[in-house]
C-alpha cells in the first residue's frame, strides 16, 4: 500500500503544496524518468516480499545510488519547499547519489554547504522548523559526530521542548555508512547505536534499491526528524528492479525476507546480505533460518520479530557496529524480556569487534558469514 | 620588539596596541591598519590579495621578473648552495614518492584512500625544513610529503602505505594516519579540522614546559605547525583554535594550504571571504598571505614565522596559494578542475621552478641536481622493496593497542587474557 503521509509538516503548508493522488505522481515520475526506463512487460522482484505498492508495475533494474538519486528528485518534485544540500552535492556527490539534481531544480534548492557538518545539521534543523525539508547530506557517516550534538540536543528534543510550537519533522539526514572494504577508520564506520539512543529521532536503514526509494520517501516525508544510512558498499554492487513511480515503505516496520523455523536472524542494512547467504549455508546443513530486516531501527517492530522467536524459539542478531553497546543489545534484552520463557538458547550477536575499525584487519573484524554459520550452529545445538 | 626581516610580517604594535585599548572602536582602525600595513610589503602575493582570481601571483624570488620584494638578483641567491640543494631534494623526495605511491595503488599494492600531495611541495619544505626534531607537525590526510619533510624515513612511510608492521604505525593507520613519535609528528587526520586542536595543545604544552616547568632550550619555545587545507577554513574547530592560541599566546603557526579545491566544492563558491590570512587579525594574530608555489618565499615567511612562536609572541596565521596537480584522491576522477587553471599552475610547478633558480645563480650545476634525482630514485625503489618484502601484521595485532594495556581488554573470569578467549575474535566473547 502507498502510503500517503497525512504529516502536520504538509497539512501546514497544504495551501502551497499540491495534494497528490498516486496517479497523478506516477504520471509527474514517469515524465521525468520517461526516458527509456518505461518497460511494458512485468518483471519479477527479488526477495523482498511482495510488492507494497499499488502504483505501476513498471521498473528497471538500477543500483543503490540511482534509487536514491530517483527518491530525491521525486521528493524534489513533489515538495517546492524540500531542499537537498551537503558537501559536494551539486556536482552529484561523491557516490553520485545526487546527480543531475541541482541542473533540474536549479542551485537554490540544490546547493553545497561549506565543510562543517555542525553547521550543515543545525542549518537543516532551522530549515525544517520553518515548515521546509531539509535533506541533508553528510558524506560520510563517519564525519556525522560534530552533528551529534544539534541531532541530538536540538533536532530530537525540538517538538517535545516547545511543546509542539515547532517541530524539525522535515528534517532527514542522509549518510553513507559501513565498511567498503579500504575505507579504513574514517570511511567505514556505523554509528546507528549512539543515535538509537536519542528519543525523537528516527534511525532508518535499507537493505537494498527497491528497499532505498520507498523507505528514503518516507523518512522525507515522515513528520519526524529521521537519520538515514544509507550502506555504501551497496551503491554500486546491488542491483535490483525498481519502480519508476513514487512509492512509499512503511517505518517502524520490519520485514520478514525469508521464512523458517529453527532460528531467527536479524540484521539490516549491508549486513542483510551476509546473512542471507548464512541461511543459503545453513540450509544445506537442515537448519531452517527465518531473516528478518529490522529497516527502522527506532522506533523499531518488537512486534513482528517477537512473532518470529515465538514461533523458531532462537534469535541471533548481526550488525557491523562493536558488539558492546550496539543496537543488537537492545533487541537481546527486549526479546529477552518478551519470550524468555520460549527461548531454547542465548540470543547470539554477531557483530564487529570491540576496536576502533580497523584498515589491514577488516576481514577479521568484520561479521563474516562463517562466523555467522558457527553461531547458527552453536545456537540450534546449544 | 624586534626588527624583521625583509618579510613584513605585520609589526606588533598592531597585537599590543589592541589587548591595550579595549573599546570595539578601535578594532577597524586596527584592521585597516594592519591590512595596509600588509599592502605596503611590496611583495609580489600581496598584488593578487587585492584582485581575484588568486591565481594571478607573480612569483618575485625565484621568477625572472626582478621586482625589488625579492632580495636576491643574479648575483645575490636568496639561500646558500646547501640549503638549495637541501631543499632541492627534500622536494623532489615528495615529488618522486608520490608518483610512486600512484604506481603501487594501480598495481594493487596500497589500497584505502590515498591522497597525494604533488604541487604542494613547495609548502612542506619550506616550512618542515625550517624545524627543529622536537618541534611538532600535524597535518591532514594529505601527510604523507609531511613525514618524509618531516624525517620519518620512507620507508617507513611506504611500509605504512602498504599496511605493513614495519611502517610508521605499525600498519595500523595507513595512508591518513602517519604518526612518529621520535620525529614529533602528531599525525595525518582523515577528518578535517581535526588536527587543529590537537596541534594547539600541543603548543600548549611546549609553551608551559617553558615557562611554568623551566624546562627551556637556548633557541627559545617549540613549535607547532598545523598544515590544514582550505575546505578547512569553514569548520568552527578552526576558529575556535585561533582564538585559543591568541588568547594565550601559543607557539603555533597556522599552515593553511590554499589549493582553491575542496574534492569539488572550490573555493571561491563556498566561502564568504575567501582571502584566509584575513581571519588571523580578526583573531588578533598576524595573517600572511604567500605564493605556494615558490619555496624560497615560503621560506622566508616560515622563517619569521618561527621566530615569532620561538620568541614567545604568538600564533601566525599563513595562507600559502597552492596547487594539487592531481586529483583529491586517487579515487578521485577530477573532472571539475578547469584545463586552463592545471596548465596555469603546472607552469609554476616549484620544483622547477627552484631548478631554475638554482642553476641560474650557479648554485649547482645540472649533473648535480640530476645526480639529486637519481639519488632519490633510488632510495624510493628502496622503499617500495623494503615495504613488500616486509610482513604484514599478525593477527594478534589487531587487538592491540585499543587501551592502554598491550592486552587491551584486561584478564578475562577465567584468569586468562580477554584477547586469548577464542570466542573473542568472533565478537561473540563478552567483553
Amino acid at each position: 500500500m502507498a502510503m500517503i503521509s497525512k504529516d502536520p509538516v504538509q497539512a501546514c503548508t497544504a495551501t502551497t503544496l499540491r495534494q497528490f493522488d498516486s496517479s497523478k505522481k506516477m504520471a509527474m515520475a514517469l515524465r521525468k524518468f520517461g526516458k527509456d526506463g518505461i518497460s511494458i512487460w512485468r518483471r519479477g522482484f527479488s526477495s523482498s516480499a511482495g510488492l507494497e505498492s499499488s502504483s505501476t508495475r513498471d521498473a528497471t533494474p538500477v543500483n543503490l545510488f540511482t534509487a536514491i538519486n530517483q527518491a530525491l528528485h521525486i521528493a524534489l518534485d513533489t515538495d517546492p519547499r524540500s531542499y537537498v544540500f551537503g558537501e559536494d552535492v551539486s556536482f552529484g556527490g561523491v557516490f553520485r547519489c545526487t546527480t543531475g539534481l541541482a541542473e533540474q531544480f536549479g542551485r537554490q534548492r540544490v546547493f553545497n554547504t561549506p565543510l562543517c557538518e555542525q553547521g550543515i545539521a543545525g542549518f537543516a534543523i532551522g530549515l525544517a522548523a520553518m515548515g521546509n525539508r531539509a535533506i541533508a547530506e553528510i558524506q560520510f557517516a563517519d564525519y556525522i559526530f560534530p552533528a551529534f550534538d544539534q541531532l541530538v540536543n536540538e533536532a530530537a528534543k525540538f517538538r517535545y521542548r516547545s511543546g509542539n510550537e515547532f517541530n524539525c519533522g522535515g528534517l532527514t539526514i542522509r549518510s553513507p555508512y559501513g565498511a567498503v572494504g579500504h575505507g579504513g577508520h574514517y570511511h567505514s564506520q556505523s554509528p546507528e547505536a549512539f543515535f538509537c539512543h536519542v528519543p525523537g529521532l528516527k534511525v532508518v536503514i535499507p537493505r537494498s534499491p527497491y528497499q532505498a526509494k520507498g523507505l528514503l520517501l518516507a523518512s522525507i516525508r515522515d513528520p519526524n526528524p529521521v537519520v538515514f544510512f544509507e550502506p555504501k558498499w551497496l551503491y554500486r554492487l546491488a542491483v535490483e528492479e525498481v519502480p519508476d513511480a513514487d512509492y512509499m515503505l512503511p517505518l517502524s516496520q520490519a520485514e520478514v525476507v525469508r521464512e523458517g523455523k529453527d532460528i531467527t536472524l536479524v540484521g539490516w542494512g549491508a549486513q542483510l546480505s551476509i546473512l542471507e547467504q548464512a541461511c543459503e549455508d545453513a540450509e544445506k546443513e537442515g537448519i531452517s533460518c527465518e531473516l528478518i530486516d529490522l529497516r527502522t531501527l527506532i522506533p523499531w517492530d518488537k512486534e513482528t520479530v517477537e512473532a518470529s522467536v515465538s514461533k523458531t524459539g532462537r534469535l541471533l542478531v548481526s550488525h557491523e557496529a562493536p558488539v558492546t553497546g550496539g543496537f543488537g543489545a537492545e533487541i537481546s534484552a527486549s526479546i529477552i524480556e518478551r519470550c524468555f520463557l520460549r527461548l531454547e538458547a542465548p540470543v547470539a550477536r554477531v557483530c564487529g569487534l570491540d576496536t576502533p575499525f580497523p584498515l589491514v584487519y577488516e576481514p577479521f573484524y568484520m561479521p563474516t558469514k562463517n562466523k555467522i554459520l558457527d553461531a547458527i550452529k552453536s545456537t540450534v545445538n546449544y | 620588539m624586534a626588527a624583521f626581516s625583509a618579510v613584513k610580517i605585520p609589526p606588533p604594535q598592531f597585537t599590543t596596541v589592541r589587548s591595550s585599548s579595549q573599546r570595539p572602536g578601535s578594532s577597524p582602525v586596527h584592521f585597516v591598519h594592519s591590512s595596509s600595513a600588509f599592502n605596503s610589503i611590496s611583495f609580489g602575493s600581496a598584488k593578487s590579495v587585492r584582485s581575484r582570481p588568486l591565481f594571478a601571483v607573480t612569483s618575485g624570488v625565484v621568477s625572472s621578473d626582478k621586482t625589488k620584494a625579492a632580495s636576491s638578483s643574479a648575483s645575490n641567491p636568496a639561500v646558500t648552495r646547501e640549503v638549495a640543494l637541501e631543499l632541492y631534494e627534500d622536494m623532489i623526495l615528495g615529488r618522486a614518492f608520490e608518483d610512486m605511491c600512484a604506481q603501487m595503488y594501480y598495481r594493487g599494492k596500497m589500497f584505502g584512500f590515498v591522497h597525494l600531495y604533488n604541487g604542494q611541495e613547495a609548502v612542506s619544505t619550506g616550512f618542515i625544513k625550517l624545524l627543529n626534531q622536537s618541534d611538532k607537525v600535524v597535518s591532514t590526510y594529505r601527510d604523507h610529503v609531511h613525514a618524509l619533510s618531516k624525517g620519518v624515513p620512507s620507508r617507513e612511510v611506504m611500509a605504512e602505505l602498504f599496511g605493513k608492521t614495519t611502517g610508521c604505525c605499525r600498519g595500523q593507520g595507513g595512508s591518513m594516519h602517519m604518526f612518529s613519535a621520535a620525529h614529533n609528528l602528531l599525525g595525518g587526520f582523515a577528518f578535517i579540522g581535526e588536527g587543529i586542536p590537537v596541534a594547539t595543545g600541543a603548543a600548549f604544552s611546549a609553551k608551559y614546559h617553558h615557562e611554568v616547568l623551566k624546562q627551556s632550550k637556548p633557541e627559545g619555545l617549540d613549535v607547532t605547525l598545523a598544515f590544514f587545507g582550505d575546505g578547512t577554513c569553514n569548520n568552527g574547530q578552526f576558529f575556535e583554535c585561533l582564538n585559543m592560541a591568541q588568547l594565550w599566546k601559543l607557539p603555533i603557526i597556522f599552515v593553511v594550504e590554499n589549493n582553491l579545491w575542496a574534492i569539488g566544492m572550490s573555493h571561491l563558491r563556498a566561502t564568504s571571504d575567501p582571502e584566509i590570512w584575513k581571519k588571523g587579525p580578526a583573531f588578533g594574530m598576524p595573517g600572511v598571505h604567500v605564493d605556494g608555489m615558490d619555496v624560497l618565499k615560503v621560506r622566508e615567511v616560515a622563517q619569521e614565522a618561527i621566530a615569532r612562536a620561538r620568541r614567545g609572541d604568538g600564533p601566525t596565521l599563513v595562507e600559502c596559494e597552492t596547487y594539487r596537480f592531481r586529483g583529491h584522491s586517487l579515487a578521485d576522477p577530477d573532472e571539475l578542475r578547469k584545463p586552463d587553471e592545471k596548465d596555469h599552475y603546472s607552469a609554476r610547478d616549484p620544483i622547477i621552478a627552484l631548478k631554475k633558480y638554482i642553476i641560474e645563480h650557479g648554485l649547482a650545476s645540472e649533473s648535480e641536481l640530476k645526480s639529486i634525482d637519481k639519488k632519490i630514485d633510488d632510495v624510493v625503489e628502496d622503499a617500495v622493496e623494503f615495504a613488500d618484502s616486509s610482513p604484514l601484521p599478525p593477527r594478534s595485532q589487531l587487538l592491540e593497542n585499543v587501551f592502554a594495556d598491550p592486552k587491551g581488554f584486561g584478564i578475562g573470569p577465567d584468569g586468562k587474557y580477554r584477547c586469548e578467549d577464542p570466542l573473542f575474535t568472533q565478537g561473540t566473547a563478552q567483553v
